[in-house]
């Protein structure tokens, strides 16, 4: 059923142009679209990046994190399989997990001590037939009729998703076959390990930041180190791919040294081309074709908050976290291969240098949205202008476009219904 | 205390923290003044400076924030902060409490101190940003100059705000 202004306006949602070149600033801003979020994006029909496989490869080993706001717990039961379930007690509601990570046969809530198994099963209630036979809990009380809401987890190359809808298509096929293939390019055959991880607080609103990852036009513009030093610069080989749907992007590029730069940069007189800037130990940048494509940098992201990322040999996963409407977690995990050798690691440890709240290529990341956060503070009733590239959402051969930016807001407004 | 007490006394550790101290202090005052060009010349050459949270640190993990394993590095991360990278302005304090003086072998000394930061704000608003310690190896050369041979910033928070332009 088409939706009037008004239905919109009975939504909480603002009025939208029937464009994806327009996005009403109000929606960095209102309290009405962060709950409507959490029940329409990250608890409806979407799957949610949770943990990787391996920080779950023991029975009995388990995270917990978020869907959206929603805390979980992912768990690896005896019987090999994945589990996931709202981390909030059947009884009073009191976290089950209070822990980041962890291995045990079960949980037990520390309040009245109702006992979960590995996969959110009431398992026991404390005093259920009372003290002396006073107190207790009525007769034909059913314990297993209280139970936290339960996850549908899939796994894809290393990679454990949850939802809580019984109607989104399989992880890969949500995904779309032309990012899957990216995902195995990095993921797909070689047992990961974890090598680092941190948090990192961003003073905007979840979706400036998702839009960042996605925007490939801003890339060069931003990040000088990337344009000076030749690791990324629009005029190389490259592209743009957006999944059908618009949620899951790639945006990647290709070194080709034998073709001169363009000189698209120096016409405009951009502040990015400073050709004084040399650097001491370069060597930081040095690369090895591992997969032998030539591709040395790959963005990578999927609808709500998965984002992928390689630069050069640096292999990094995002979660992105809604905390507050102006407020956004950015959990980091840095990978490597199993079977890295010693040299291989360092370059791999070397090149975290390059993003990360401290990156030398990316820095400009953390801080970007809030600018956006601040600079539309009272600008409520306008909207921001996506029309580099056109009006479209489509893959594409440059990089020069706001097309995966504008995929972003497709599927955004179909989980949102506007 | 006659002249034996006081060289004993200097001798059990006292004159290495003593120096450790005053370098701390000297490596405060130059990021917090803003002299970040001398910043590298705190280390020697085939240095590691790190900057990473506690959990990374207990768990060998050393993917962290910054990962630096040359002086060229350093002066490469000064110049990207003067010449490319974009943020808003801002400083630093450091409040850097007294060394603890864990061994030493030869002019090598391993040394812990913690510090707080708090970060000011173009707008003037000032936060508690990063509190933590340095785990340190340092070089107390024989004419009375210190240099580090290793720092690792092990931060005891896992999260860090906006971003971390300025070294720690």
């Amino acid at each position: 059923m088409e939706m009037t202004t008004e239905d919109r306006i009975d939504n909480s949602m603002p009025a939208w142009p029937d464009t994806l070149t327009r996005v009403p600033f109000e929606v960095y801003q209102s309290r009405e679209v962060h709950e409507l979020e959490q029940k329409n994006i990250y608890e409806g029909a979407t799957w949610n990046y949770l943990c990787l496989e391996a920080e779950l490869s023991q029975p009995g080993d388990f995270v917990s994190t978020f869907i959206g706001a929603m805390p979980v717990v992912v768990a690896r039961d005896v019987d090999g399989e994945l589990y996931g379930f709202e981390n909030r007690c059947a009884h009073r509601g009191a976290l089950i997990a209070l822990e980041n990570a962890g291995n045990t046969k079960g949980f037990s809530c520390v309040y009245h001590a109702w006992a979960y198994d590995l996969q959110g099963n009431v398992k026991g209630v404390a005093f259920q037939n009372g003290v002396n036979g006073k107190g207790g809990m009525p007769p034909g009380f059913d314990a297993g009729q209280h139970a936290p809401r339960k996850l549908r987890i899939a796994t894809t190359c290393g990679l454990v998703f949850g939802t809580l809808s019984d109607d989104v298509d399989s992880v890969e096929e949500y995904i779309g076959d032309a990012v899957m293939e990216r995902i195995r390019r990095l993921l797909g055959d070689r047992p990961l390990e974890v090598i680092g991880r941190y948090t990192q607080i961003l003073p905007n609103n979840w979706k400036l930041y998702f839009e960042n990852v996605k925007d490939s036009y801003h890339a060069s513009l931003l990040h000088l180190f990337l344009t000076t030093f030749e690791i990324n610069r629009l005029t190389q080989r490259g592209g743009l791919i957006v999944s059908p749907d618009g949620g899951s992007h790639v945006s990647y590029s290709i070194i080709d040294k034998t073709v001169a730069a363009g000189s698209e940069y120096k016409e405009q007189a951009l502040r990015v081309d400073n050709e004084n800037y040399r650097l001491h130990d370069p060597s930081f940048l040095d690369y090895v074709d591992e997969i032998g494509d030539g591709i040395t940098l790959q963005i990578l992201s999927v609808f709500p908050g998965f984002v992928l990322g390689q630069v050069n040999n640096s292999l990094v996963v995002r979660q992105v976290l809604p905390k507050e409407v102006d407020l956004t977690e950015l959990n980091w995990t840095y990978l490597g291969y199993a079977d890295d050798t010693p040299e291989l690691r360092r370059m791999r440890h070397r090149q975290l240098n390059m993003v990360g709240p401290a990156g030398l290529v990316s820095m400009e990341d953390g801080a970007v949205g809030g600018f956006v956060q601040r600079g539309v503070g009272t600008a409520r009733e306008y909207s921001a202008v996506l029309e580099m590239g056109g009006e479209d959402a489509a893959s594409s051969d440059t990089r020069a476009t706001e097309a995966s930016v504008r995929g972003f807001w497709k599927a955004y407004r179909r989980h949102m219904g506007v | 205390m006659d002249q034996s007490d006081v060289k004993q006394w200097l001798d059990a550790g006292m004159y290495a923290q003593l120096r450790i101290d005053r370098f701390n202090a000297a490596y405060a005052r130059c990021i917090d003044n803003d002299e970040l060009e001398a910043w590298p010349d705190f280390f020697e050459e085939g240095c590691l400076y790190t900057v990473t949270s506690n959990d990374n640190h207990q768990r060998g993990f050393v993917g962290g924030i910054v990962y630096a394993d040359s002086v060229g590095m350093l002066r490469d991360r000064v110049s990207g902060l003067r010449e490319a990278n974009i943020y808003e302005a801002h400083r630093y304090r450091h409040l850097i409490a007294p060394a603890t003086v864990l061994s030493s072998e030869g002019d090598r000394v391993r040394a812990e101190a913690p510090f707080a930061v708090y970060r000011i704000m173009r707008t003037g608003r000032t936060d508690l940003f990063v509190t933590g310690r340095y785990v340190d190896t340092l070089r107390l050369g024989p004419g009375g100059e210190v240099k580090l041979i290793e720092r690792r910033v092990v931060c005891d928070s896992s999260s860090f705000d906006t971003l971390l332009a300025i070294p720690l």
